[in-house]
């Protein structure tokens, strides 16, 4: 392995020939994201080039292993490739469930198979993954699931409906939670993978307070599953489940980080300066700055985190603690950017305001304390953790 | 850096763990306290602190030292926020150490091997009206024979009253400068305060005190950098300090929802008090993540590190007022009493936050750093 000043020098030269000047700059909207999949869209050539590039070097998934198609790099070499990235201000080159939340589990609860089919392409991007999770009465209580899996031999037949199916719409697979054993709660769920093309399977967006609608309503009718599309045991799927929630949640967690211009920034350009120079709003500066000042730390403590779950230190609470901070951080970050744009902010279709971006991002935000365990479940799971009581 | 303590870094930690909880639990505090001890503090302690290598962490091997990090020394200071006993290693071992050793002469390093022994106490008289304001110092320094004639007043000089030297930070026709003063000099009239948390610091006055020209520390005009470091570092340590604190108060009251029984069960069973617990404990992790990185920064000599040094005392500064505050509620009345322990921590984090800048303050540092 080279040393990491002349992994630094080829990552870096790597990057000047292969990074477009297109997909550099601060992420703006939603539109400079690229997902991939079969019907992928990309807003130019240069962010498929992009995708590609770095799927093919495997870098979209630098610590997986590169058997798996991904980058093979150690925690210290992903950490230099991070920081070169950040200092050319390259876009990510890929948005995947894929890479966060399915590729975790499948490496650690998949068969060996399953690795080999399902992880390359994750890596460059070619299949887009959704996650079938929440049910209509089952949000919260997530493991109180409806969805049945009938076993039918070397099949299961599936029935049931899915909800708040994050771009279910536009995704190629999905990973799922079906019911194997309706006699127990927890033990009688498992985690099982199909192609959305399967005949039966229907989605129907849902418009959210946003105008938009990122989340589907999924209906299973008669859907056939293979038996070798299991991961984990059968009636274990909780396990995985559980695993899985832990990655979704520290992803969610780190969704305001390193997303556009510092809040200062925005609000001083809005606002205005006082004579001094200062935002021209003390009492919104100083809440700018207490939340500047609670992301320095957050960032930190997401930092220390990846580096105690390599060092086998990790809290069992880590994740609901990083998702619970995480999500209402950035919450308060767009009520901060809401008040900072004042007027401006309450446009909702003009292109001056890129058809209320700033609105209608503020208004999904809402969502991050509920989607993946609301904050009062994170709360209830380190409180369990904490005091050792019950149910832990 | 892994943002985590090296297996050497948890070693240091576990001595300083067991040391304070044989040689000066929280009972230490008390017997100070309530003996109104002429001195407010152990030298016996100080001295061990020699002898085990804790006062000198900071300090040259040369000058009998360890010559270990800001990241070692903030692992003391956090073990000393657990335990509470009055200390010069913060006053001392911190910030004069650091001050001497970067900028101090042959001969006033002399003082550094007295430190690292647990021997002398070294005090810095920075901080002069009611809040920290280090760019406003106002005592003033001018030449006098061959030397300088110091005016003004300090307070909330780290064990001022016990002291065997004093740095005092004054300015100068060509800036900031420091001077290593001996207490005893005319015109300095040092009287004790003890504080709320039974710490003690002093007000110094300096009246038309003359000293020789190799009282100064570097050239003059120059104290400003050194000063500034030392602060920084200080500012890192006494975050340690808070987060030792509020990790403490918040374990004493872990275990009081544990143990007290209201309503036929015991307050923890109640989710009012469970979110709040997980919020505060939340809170201690992002309070240490963001210390811990302050203090390597340091160790790494990073051009931000003042301004992480900053981040990590607000933020350590808010969350440790949190444990306290949260603490006291959830004891419910006998929070209120002296008997109970959880009080004296919340007379402790009133004092170390404001000691070296309040978390207003080291906002407002990180406000103006991005221009805001």
């Amino acid at each position: 392995m080279s040393d990491p000043e002349t992994f630094r020098l080829e990552v870096r030269n790597w990057l000047e020939a292969n990074c477009p000047p297109e997909v550099r700059g601060l992420v703006e909207s939603e539109n400079d994201l690229i997902w991939g999949g079969r019907n992928a869209t990309f807003k130019t050539p240069a962010h498929k080039a992009w995708m590609d590039a770095m799927g093919a070097k495997g870098w979209t998934a630098p610590e997986w292993p590169a058997e798996y198609g991904g980058g093979g790099l150690t925690r210290e070499q992903a950490k230099i490739l991070q920081s070169e990235l950040l200092r050319i201000k390259a876009q990510p080159a890929l948005s995947s469930f894929g890479i966060w939340m399915l590729g975790p589990a499948l490496l650690a609860f998949g068969t060996e198979e399953q690795k080999k089919k399902y992880l390359p392409p994750i890596v460059r991007g070619e299949i887009r993954w959704c996650q079938g999770y929440s049910e209509p009465g089952s949000g919260s209580d997530l493991a109180s699931l409806q969805t049945r899996a009938e076993d039918m031999g070397d099949h299961w037949i599936v029935n049931g409906q899915k909800i708040w199916t994050s771009y279910a719409d536009k995704a190629d697979w999905i990973f799922c939670l079906v019911r194997t054993d309706p006699s127990n709660k927890h033990r009688g769920i498992s985690f099982v993978l199909f192609d959305m093309e399967t005949p039966g399977v229907s989605t129907r967006p849902i418009t959210l307070i946003s105008g938009k609608s990122p989340f589907c309503e999924t209906f299973f009718d008669n859907v056939r599953v293979e038996k070798e599309n299991l991961v984990g045991e059968l009636n274990r799927g909780w396990d995985v489940a559980k695993y899985l929630l832990a990655h979704e949640r520290t992803m969610i967690g780190a969704m305001g980080e390193g997303m556009g211009r510092p809040l200062g920034e925005i609000a001083r350009d809005s606002i205005g300066t006082d004579d001094q120079g200062r935002i021209d709003d003390p009492m919104l500066r100083a809440r700018i700055t207490e939340w500047d000042m609670d992301a320095a730390a957050f960032k930190l403590a997401m930092d220390s985190a990846v580096d105690r779950m390599k060092a086998g230190q990790a809290h069992p609470a880590l994740a609901s603690m990083l998702k619970y901070y995480g999500s209402e951080l950035n919450k308060r970050k767009y009520e901060l950017l809401m008040a900072a744009g004042g007027i401006d902010a309450l446009e909702w279709e003009s292109e001056r305001s890129h058809e209320g971006d700033t609105a209608r991002s503020w208004l999904r935000t809402k969502a991050n304390s509920i989607e993946g365990g609301t904050t009062e479940v994170q709360l209830n799971i380190i409180a369990k953790h904490l005091l050792n009581l019950p149910g832990a | 850096m892994a943002l985590i303590l090296t297996d050497e870094q948890v070693m240091l930690k576990d001595a300083v763990d067991g040391f304070l909880g044989e040689h000066a639990p929280i009972k230490h505090l008390r017997q100070l306290r309530d003996s109104h001890d002429a001195d407010g503090l152990s030298r016996t302690l100080w001295q061990q602190f020699g002898e085990m290598g804790f006062a000198g962490v900071l300090i040259d091997e040369e000058h009998g030292g360890s010559g270990l990090g800001a990241v070692e020394a903030g692992v003391i200071a956090e073990s000393l926020g657990r335990t509470l006993p009055p200390s010069p290693f913060f006053g001392s071992a911190v910030l004069s150490a650091s001050i001497l050793q970067n900028a101090g002469s042959d001969a006033q390093k002399f003082w550094l091997s007295k430190i690292a022994a647990g021997e002398a106490i070294v005090s810095l008289a920075v901080d002069e009206g009611a809040k920290h304001a280090p760019h406003r110092i106002e005592t003033r320094a001018e030449r006098s024979g061959n030397g300088f004639k110091l005016n003004g007043a300090k307070a909330l000089v780290l064990d001022g009253h016990v002291a065997d030297a004093l740095i005092v930070a004054a300015q100068t026709d060509e800036g900031l400068s420091l001077f290593l003063v001996d207490p005893k000099t005319d015109g300095i009239n040092i009287e004790r305060t003890v504080m709320v948390d039974a710490h003690n610091a002093a007000r110094i006055t300096l009246k038309d005190v003359e000293v020789d020209a190799d009282a100064l520390i570097g050239e003059v005009g120059s104290g400003q950098p050194v000063l500034d470091r030392a602060l920084s570092l200080g500012r890192a340590c006494a975050a340690a300090g808070l987060n030792g604190a509020g990790d403490q108060a918040f374990a004493i009251t872990l275990d009081y929802l544990k143990t007290r029984q209201q309503f036929g069960k015991l307050i923890g069973e109640f989710q009012a008090l469970q979110h709040r617990a997980a919020h505060l404990y939340t809170e201690l992790e992002l309070a240490k993540a963001a210390t811990l990185g302050a203090l390597q920064a340091i160790d790494e000599g990073k051009e931000t590190a003042g301004l992480s040094a900053s981040v990590a005392k607000a933020k350590a500064g808010r969350v440790a007022e949190l444990a306290v505050q949260e603490g006291v509620q959830m004891h419910g009345g006998v929070g209120m009493t002296d008997e109970f322990d959880i009080g004296l921590y919340m007379k402790r984090v009133r004092v170390l936050n404001e000691t070296l800048g309040d978390s207003h303050f080291h906002a407002e540092q990180l406000a103006r750093a991005r221009n805001y």
